[in-house]
């Protein structure tokens, strides 16, 4: 019964969808808003349809209905009520309706807003009408191909349980933060489209979709940290980024929507661009849709094949279908789209701004090619290869360091042209300053020359970046008379996009000392130890005290290790990593346990054990330098992007102020 | 020695491939054929798996095993592949390295049984080349025609006088911080 309401539900939300399609189009065609209004209307009505539907899902699951499928393949009787809840984006065809259930949520509520704003008006229509196209696609492979509730031909007394590597919290709340990331995105891009079908290619849908598009990217960012850290927790290789396809499908919409977050600034300061940052946002919406693709198709081999099904044609036809869309408008509105001024200089922050979105889409082609590499070289040679790890940090290395240097020098140029002199005054003894910091490494034996000049790059981003802050705050100080906390607080809550921005620019260097760190100075070490013995590691020695196995919730069995933790001959705490083997779906996992410091993690994994006696074991041990650097980055980036992104009601009056001044001269320029 | 390596080798490659084509019949049955029979070896009697065979470590088998990927699992290097197949190919490298073989020729030996697909990037050789020239001449490329726009641009005569453009150029860095400051 609850199954069929269910279905009935998405049957009709996917209706609803088609119908805002057909009207919006209808309506926009005839100029009649009584139609659009209504597909507006039914946007809400999609929203309500697809939330009944998550509810009646996460109630099947609550209750343990196993004669639908899907709750039988993701959740047993003795799961946690939590993790009853969160199996609603444990499988294919519950994720696929929660990412549903989001989209709804992005497009009802974008479409809601400022619906009687005399200039949003005019775009709202068609990028409706867009948004709406995205929700027939997702709503179609919910009601047609993979159906939450469909139902086994008999009841199972009890279901399969959630895959053990998705009951982590970083595994609960990634996956919702990825869904928000990429479908938030969609909204800047039905945006987009509506203004260049219409031909208001003024920086008005820009505007309109700023806080969407840092929102969506705010969500992606976070997706990838959280992935990061569930990798780092779960999967036992003491790492947490391994450049598998599927974290790719992640970091291109997210690296294409870097670039776009930069140069649209060019073209809200200088009018320039407009074709570029059309480009980007429709190559981010696809790289969205094409990331998707990846996860659900199982197109590609990748740890995350849990995902795997029949979707992938779809998702193809689909994607070429949006990029053929885009790319007819893009190109019958190319005139219209070229830029009214020119380029000042190349020592200019609009050139860097050009220079950081070349490098980034640099990053990005590379990664694509990669990702794709194992398809293209089995249809080209007829031999599947392995494209891991070392390609990218050969082709990608490099590409990062030279974007981390532009991200220090970029906040010095000035909008127009700056002078070279001025540049070498400013960047002078930050440059010094960071040679100092690692020529001391070097002379204390610290580092190899790749790690140093990593080092020099970094601090040397670090410093300028810091000094921005304080040049901000030492001017407010004798502009405003104000104290140093007044002024700095008073410069952020003046200047949260600029300012929210370099702190951005603090938590991807922090984060990319946390990862030099990791990548250049990581130590490792496998060992066998009896019970009693010792290995040392760094300035750490670990003492191994036994085994012991017992059972642990659910299916689970659990064998754990007591080793006593000595940072310089001082006990510093027991430490306990352990194995998990759920028996019934026969997946063993490698759970470490760590010593966290702001310098380093130390590390441990239980490999093997002896059996019998519990006598001796086997560990795989990482000294991780300035791993932590990598997530208190996460957090800083994090809460710079919260700054930028925060509404500012002095934003809004002075955008409409700027609306009105505008529009005479729209009018005669458009 | 050798030959037994050799053997095993044959075994677990005609093993992989008789698994792999009933994983393109029914992954699920797959599933459960590979998982299970691995997962009761793996609990019971698993610290046999990596004795030590004659002098070389634990660090020395992995030196090796990170760079050679699973190839049943899926992108998984055999250091870190908890599989029974991968704790059996652990043993094959520690014997390899026993013998006196280089990584680069375990590497090799693995490659010529299991296919390219074991190396953690494309190969260096043949056509494989161009998988990493490919994306090296495409930012190449890029360069010339970003160049090329950039300097077009530049040539552009301005339609929209920047306001106090030489005023701006000339004036101190920390004025300019003061005067947008200002504005607020």
């Amino acid at each position: 019964m609850l199954a069929d309401i269910g279905y009935v539900t998405v049957i009709a939300a996917f209706a609803v969808a088609v119908y805002a399609v057909a009207v919006s189009i209808y309506g926009n065609w005839k100029n009649d808003w009584r139609w659009v209004e209504s597909a507006r209307n039914a946007s809400i009505a999609i929203l309500g349809l697809v939330v009944l539907a998550c509810v009646l899902l996460v109630t099947a699951l609550l209750q343990g209905d196993f004669s639908i499928d899907y709750v039988w393949r993701v959740s047993s009787r003795e799961m946690p009520t939590y993790l009853k809840v969160t199996a609603l984006w444990g499988g294919q065809a519950g994720s696929l309706l929660f990412w549903n259930m989001i989209l709804a949520v992005f497009t009802a509520t974008a479409m809601a807003h400022k619906w009687h704003n005399e200039h949003e008006r005019y775009l709202l229509p068609h990028a409706l009408a867009v948004a709406t196209v995205t929700q027939v696609f997702f709503l179609g492979l919910t009601a047609f191909v993979e159906n939450p509730f469909t139902q086994l031909a008999f009841t199972p007394a009890d279901g399969n349980g959630l895959n053990p590597l998705l009951r982590h919290p970083g595994m609960i709340i990634h996956p919702p933060m990825l869904y928000l990331g990429f479908t938030g995105l969609t909204i800047p891009y039905a945006f987009a489209m509506a203004a260049l079908i219409t031909g208001k290619l003024d920086e008005g849908w820009i505007r309109i979709t700023r806080r969407w598009t840092l929102a969506g990217w705010l969500f992606l960012s976070l997706g990838l940290i959280l992935g990061g850290r569930w990798a780092y927790d779960v999967l036992g290789w003491g790492g947490y980024w391994d450049w598998d396809p599927v974290e790719n499908a992640s970091l291109m919409p997210w690296l294409a929507g870097t670039a776009f977050l930069h140069s649209v600034m060019i073209q809200e300061k200088r009018n320039m661009f407009k074709m570029w940052n059309m480009f980007l946002i429709i190559l981010t919406y696809c790289l969205m849709i094409y990331g998707t693709f990846i996860v659900r198709s199982g197109v590609i081999s990748s740890v995350h094949s849990f995902a795997q099904s029949a979707v992938g044609p779809l998702f193809f036809g689909f994607i070429s279908l949006m990029f053929v869309f885009s790319a007819y408008w893009l190109i019958r509105r190319r005139d219209e789209l070229a830029s009214e001024n020119r380029l000042d200089s190349l020592l200019s922050r609009e050139a860097a701004f050009l220079f950081n979105n070349f490098v980034i889409l640099a990053i990005l082609g590379a990664t694509f090619w990669g990702t794709n590499l194992p398809i293209v070289s089995e249809l080209v040679t007829g031999e599947k290869i392995t494209v891991g790890s070392p390609f990218y940090e050969q082709v990608n290395g490099p590409l990062f360091a030279v974007l981390l240097l532009l991200m220090g020098v970029a906040p010095l140029t000035m909008w127009y042209r700056t002078s070279t002199q001025r540049l070498g005054i400013m960047m002078r003894w930050p440059a010094l300053a960071a040679l100092v910091f690692v020529a001391i490494l070097f002379f204390l034996g610290i580092g190899t020359w790749g790690s140093l000049l990593g080092l020099w790059i970094v601090t040397f981003a670090a410093i300028i970046t810091l000094l921005e802050f304080w040049r901000g705050t030492a001017a407010r100080m004798r502009s405003k008379n104000e104290p140093v906390w007044v002024a700095y607080a008073n410069l952020l809550a003046r200047n949260r996009r600029r300012y929210g921005g370099y702190w951005i620019h603090v938590g991807v260097i922090v984060m990319a000392f946390g990862i030099i760190g990791t990548e250049f100075f990581q130590q490792e070490i496998q060992i066998n130890l009896n019970r009693g013995e010792s290995v040392e590691l760094g300035d750490y020695r670990m003492t191994f005290n036994g085994v012991r196995q017992y059972a642990g919730p659910d299916d689970l069995i659990i064998t754990e290790a007591s080793a006593d933790l000595y940072h310089n001959e001082r006990y510093v705490r027991t430490l306990y990593p352990r194995t998990e083997f759920y028996t019934r779906s026969g997946q063993p996992m490698s759970i470490p346990a760590a010593r966290s410091t702001i310098g380093e993690d130390f590390y441990v994994l239980l490999i093997l054990w002896e059996q019998t006696s519990s006598a001796s074991a086997v560990f795989r041990i990482y000294l991780n330098p300035l791993i932590n650097w990598v997530w208190a980055g996460g957090f800083i980036f994090v809460l710079g992007t919260m700054i930028a992104a925060w509404p500012d009601p002095v934003d809004n009056t002075v955008a409409a102020a700027s609306v009105r001044r505008r529009r005479p001269s729209l009018a005669a320029g458009d | 020695m050798e030959i037994h390596g050799e053997e095993k080798g044959r075994f677990l490659f005609n093993l992989s491939a008789n698994l792999r084509a009933i994983l393109r019949e029914s992954p699920r049955h797959f599933l459960k054929l590979l998982i299970l029979p691995l997962a009761l070896l793996w609990v019971s009697g698993q610290a046999h798996a990596q004795q030590p065979v004659g002098a070389v470590t634990d660090n020395e088998v992995n030196e090796v095993a990170r760079d050679i990927y699973c190839p049943v699992c899926e992108n998984v290097p055999l250091d870190v592949c908890p599989t029974q197949a991968c704790a059996d190919w652990r043993t094959i490298i520690r014997q390899q390295l026993a013998e006196g073989q280089t990584k680069e020729e375990i590497i090799d030996y693995f490659a010529v049984r299991y296919g390219e697909q074991i190396r953690s990037a494309p190969p260096r050789y043949g056509i494989f080349w161009f998988f990493w020239l490919i994306p090296v001449l495409g930012v190449g490329l890029a360069a010339i025609f970003f160049g090329r726009y950039v300097w077009q641009l530049q040539k552009r005569p301005s339609t929209s006088k920047p306001p106090g453009v030489t005023a701006v150029a000339k004036e101190d860095y920390l004025a300019q911080v003061e005067k947008e400051l200002g504005k607020k």
